[in-house]
């Protein structure tokens, strides 16, 4: 059985890569990898984009240029919230991420990095965070409350 | 299963596993992906900048506090400079797409001159700052504000470099494979220094302004 099944696909082998291998390269070698080969918008796309990232900037400047919402800490939070989606629509229709540009290599290495980035940022902040409330003990009280307005 | 052992290792499978035919590399054909990892690299430093800022974006030293100096109004309009280059570059690389070489060096003249009024915000807002006394070297927050935004800005003046620089290979050459190519590369990295901002408006200025 297994013996059988391993000669067909080794009778299969060479006839199938060579036609894998030239269409392959037909799609990345040939010049409609610089005209259509990579992922590419429309003008539609561009303009969705846009219109998207406009909206998604005119927020968090009005939440905080006009104080709508007195609560400090909601309105940071909303404005992260906003900037990560913000992030992602301009990775759609600016950067046009997909999981098929180059064989999904952009989209590994954009997830490595992302990975990379947030265990040093949430490292570095957590370690000096801890570090600050332990190393600096507040000299006076005036110093105590500019820490304490500070964390 | 037996079979698998019978056969040498390597052999059965050695046609799909190695290229031994002749093929072409035509030249560009790995520029994309190479230039996305160097922008991923570009990403790591500009991560560090930003967590120098936060771990150093609350100690002012006794100076002033983003909320007394960051004047928002004008990073709205800075903010707004960035993202309309953003949008003249896409239609930039659509017109390159077509073939319309004049419409594609008009809108890159355009998103050069978006570029050109982010930096002179950029500078003026800095020169500002350090005429009143605010310069880098007044506290760490200060120092971190600096290094960040002013790496940004670094990277929009030598975007705005390559874009005439491109500019020039267009209109003497046309659009040509490769300077399509190239024009992709650019159309990355601007977009990319976009992105960028997108985090250096929401962290530092409006979250800073809140601290």
């Amino acid at each position: 059985m297994s013996a059988n099944a391993n000669g067909m696909s080794a009778a299969a082998g060479p006839d199938v890569a060579p036609q894998a291998q030239a269409s392959d390269h037909g799609h990345g070698h040939g010049s409609d990898h610089v005209d259509g080969g990579a992922a590419h918008g429309s003008h539609r796309s561009y303009v969705t984009g846009f219109v998207l990232s406009v909206i998604l900037t005119a927020i968090p400047f009005g939440l905080v240029m006009s104080g709508v919402i007195s609560d400090k800490s909601v309105v940071a939070g909303i404005c992260m919230v906003l900037a990560i989606v913000q992030i992602v629509v301009h990775m759609i229709y600016f950067l046009h991420m997909n999981r098929k540009s180059e064989a999904g290599w952009t989209l590994m290495s954009l997830i490595f990095t992302v990975i990379i980035v947030v265990i040093a940022l949430t490292g570095s902040l957590w370690v000096m965070f801890h570090m600050n409330q332990n190393m600096m003990p507040p000299m006076n009280p005036t110093s105590a409350a500019e820490m304490s307005d500070r964390m | 299963m037996t079979s698998a052992t019978d056969v040498p290792p390597g052999a059965e499978n050695a046609v799909s596993f190695y290229d031994t035919d002749p093929h072409e590399h035509p030249p560009g054909q790995s520029t994309m992906l190479g230039f996305w990892l160097y922008l991923m690299s570009d990403c790591l430093i500009f991560a560090m900048l930003f967590a120098a800022w936060g771990v150093f974006g609350g100690s002012y030293a006794g100076g002033p506090r983003p909320s007394e100096l960051f004047e928002l109004p004008l990073v709205a309009v800075n903010t707004a400079m960035l993202l309309f280059s953003s949008i003249t570059y896409g239609f930039a690389m659509l017109a390159a797409d077509a073939k319309k070489q004049g419409a594609t060096l008009g809108w890159l003249a355009i998103t050069g001159v978006f570029g050109l009024c982010f930096l002179g915000i950029e500078l003026y807002e800095f020169s500002n700052l350090i005429a009143e006394g605010a310069g880098p070297w007044r506290s760490a927050f200060l120092s971190s504000f600096f290094t960040l935004v002013g790496t940004h800005g670094l990277h929009v003046t030598f975007g705005i470099i390559w874009l005439v620089t491109l500019m020039v290979q267009v209109s003497r050459k046309g659009l040509i494979d490769a300077n399509l190519r190239r024009l992709q590369c650019l159309s990355l990295f601007w977009h990319f220094l976009d992105v960028i901002w997108i985090g250096v408006f929401t962290f530092v200025y409006l979250l800073g302004v809140l601290r």
